[in-house]
């Protein structure tokens, strides 16, 4: 029994489908108390007001934002290493999730600042990051799109995706050389004194955990996705040839 | 590596190679700026140094699948991918050529535009020389975005899609090194920073160029 068993597509798909709807009861679960917690039961902020409350958006979605860039990088890895198809698909179906929580997060950050810093945006490194983190989706999903060869697709997009991480990297630490933020540092280490306070701190874990969840549910559901169109596309190609 | 490098060069050089297309840009992007933000000399003089930037970095753009594209037409290329020169060679060779043909007059031309913009003394050499270290770093990530792209029908946007966001960190450290050395101010940081990037992506970026360029000639 190893953890590769499952880049066997039939029995990733098995798996997937028991292990889904957990994710998704887990994850609805989580958000709606995150949410809920997060929104009608903590106070406001002594200087934000109400609306300090969007955090429990904005820093899960951002979080795995993030995160789902990291998991299509090991994913990418683990093809160009030991050319398991569904990692591949995996990371292909991770990509619209990442740019997706890539989004909420800067539209969340946007409807925030604009009462808070007086405007919807501003050139902070970490929402300049963000915005090239957008962009390198946007890339990467692109080639998929453009390749109609599967495993060449799966190869180049590993490849930028691997390259690409670098230089995401490289601009996030060059864009805080570039300008100073207005954006608060991090308040959520694990190795800090001062971090966000705990009536806040709480529901917000909630919620990420709500998000992690979310994610895992999306990446799953739609990995399978690509696996049945796959397997679909080799039916009607065996059909054409047969006929 | 000589005989490639020849070659290209001359490819480049006659007629059909397109070699000065990129300079005719550079010049276009230039003289297209005052008309968009107007002709104030002091507004001219702050942005000069990251207009001169930005237009090297389109101009280098805008050439890049020439890089690949005409090997990949006529079969070269298999013959460069089965020759007994390493393909990381000959694709860092490429992109020496590349940067001949295209970043070196980019370079040269910088200053003579710098004078269309107005850009403050002290600028023109920190501006030459902060082109000059990072223009190889444009041609070598370039040529990786051409080598990813280099089969492809409609190749052309998605290459700036891709390699774009690859140019963020070489663009913000080579126009804060302009924008300083234009200012006055001291550019030494900015441009060891640069540097690195050059130095790094020099050393590595063939191979992935040639990882790529392998699947594509599968």
């Amino acid at each position: 029994m190893s953890f590769w068993e499952y880049a066997n597509p039939v029995k990733f798909l098995t798996l997937s489908e028991r292990v889904l709807p957990f994710f998704w009861a887990l994850s609805a679960i989580c958000i709606v108390v995150g949410l809920v917690w997060g929104f009608f039961f903590t106070p406001d902020d002594f200087r934000q007001g109400s609306t300090v409350k969007i955090i429990y958006l904005h820093v899960p979605s951002a979080l795995m934002a993030i995160n789902a860039w990291f998991m299509m990088l090991v994913a990418s890895l683990i093809w160009l290493v030991r050319r398991h198809h569904v990692s591949a698909l995996a990371a292909k179906a991770a990509a619209p999730v990442g740019v997706t929580m890539t989004l909420i997060a800067l539209f969340t950050g946007a409807v925030w600042g604009q009462p808070m810093w007086g405007t919807w945006w501003a050139w902070d490194p970490r929402l300049t990051s963000f915005l090239i983190l957008f962009l390198f989706y946007l890339g990467y999903m692109a080639l998929w799109e453009a390749i109609e060869d599967p495993d060449t697709a799966a190869d180049l997009t590993s490849i930028l995706c691997l390259v690409g991480s670098v230089f995401a990297v490289l601009s996030r630490y060059a864009v805080n050389f570039w300008n100073q933020g207005l954006h608060q540092g991090a308040s959520l280490s694990l190795d800090k004194e001062t971090n966000v306070a705990d009536v806040f701190y709480h529901p917000l874990l909630v919620a990420i955990a709500g998000f992690v969840f979310l994610f895992f549910a999306l990446v799953l559901y739609r990995t399978g996705t690509e696996i049945r169109i796959r397997r679909t596309r080799a039916l009607m190609a065996r059909e054409a040839r047969i006929a | 590596m000589n005989a490639l490098l020849v070659r290209d060069l001359r490819l480049a050089f006659r007629a059909g190679g397109g070699f000065g297309l990129g300079l005719a840009f550079f010049l276009i992007v230039v003289t297209l700026v005052p008309f968009a933000v107007g002709p104030q000399a002091d507004l001219l003089a702050r942005i000069a140094a990251g207009i001169l930037w930005l237009g090297a970095l389109l101009a280098c753009l805008l050439s890049l699948d020439r890089i690949l594209a005409l090997d990949w037409e006529d079969g070269s290329l298999d013959l460069l991918a089965t020759s007994p020169l390493p393909l990381e060679a000959a694709l860092a060779v490429k992109a020496l050529a590349h940067w001949l043909t295209t970043g070196l007059p980019l370079v040269l031309a910088a200053p003579v535009l710098g004078v269309l913009l107005n850009l403050p003394g002290p600028g023109y050499v920190w501006t030459c020389l902060s082109l000059v270290i990072g223009t190889p770093a444009l041609s070598v990530i370039g040529a990786f975005g051409a080598a990813l792209t280099v089969g492809l029908r409609r190749g052309g946007l998605l290459l700036s899609l891709i390699v774009l966001p690859l140019y963020v960190p070489t663009l913000i450290f080579g126009a804060e090194a302009a924008r300083r050395g234009a200012d006055g101010l001291d550019p030494t940081t900015p441009l060891l920073m640069l540097g690195g990037i050059t130095a790094g992506v020099v050393a590595l970026m063939p191979f992935a160029s040639a990882a790529v360029l392998r699947v594509n000639l599968r």
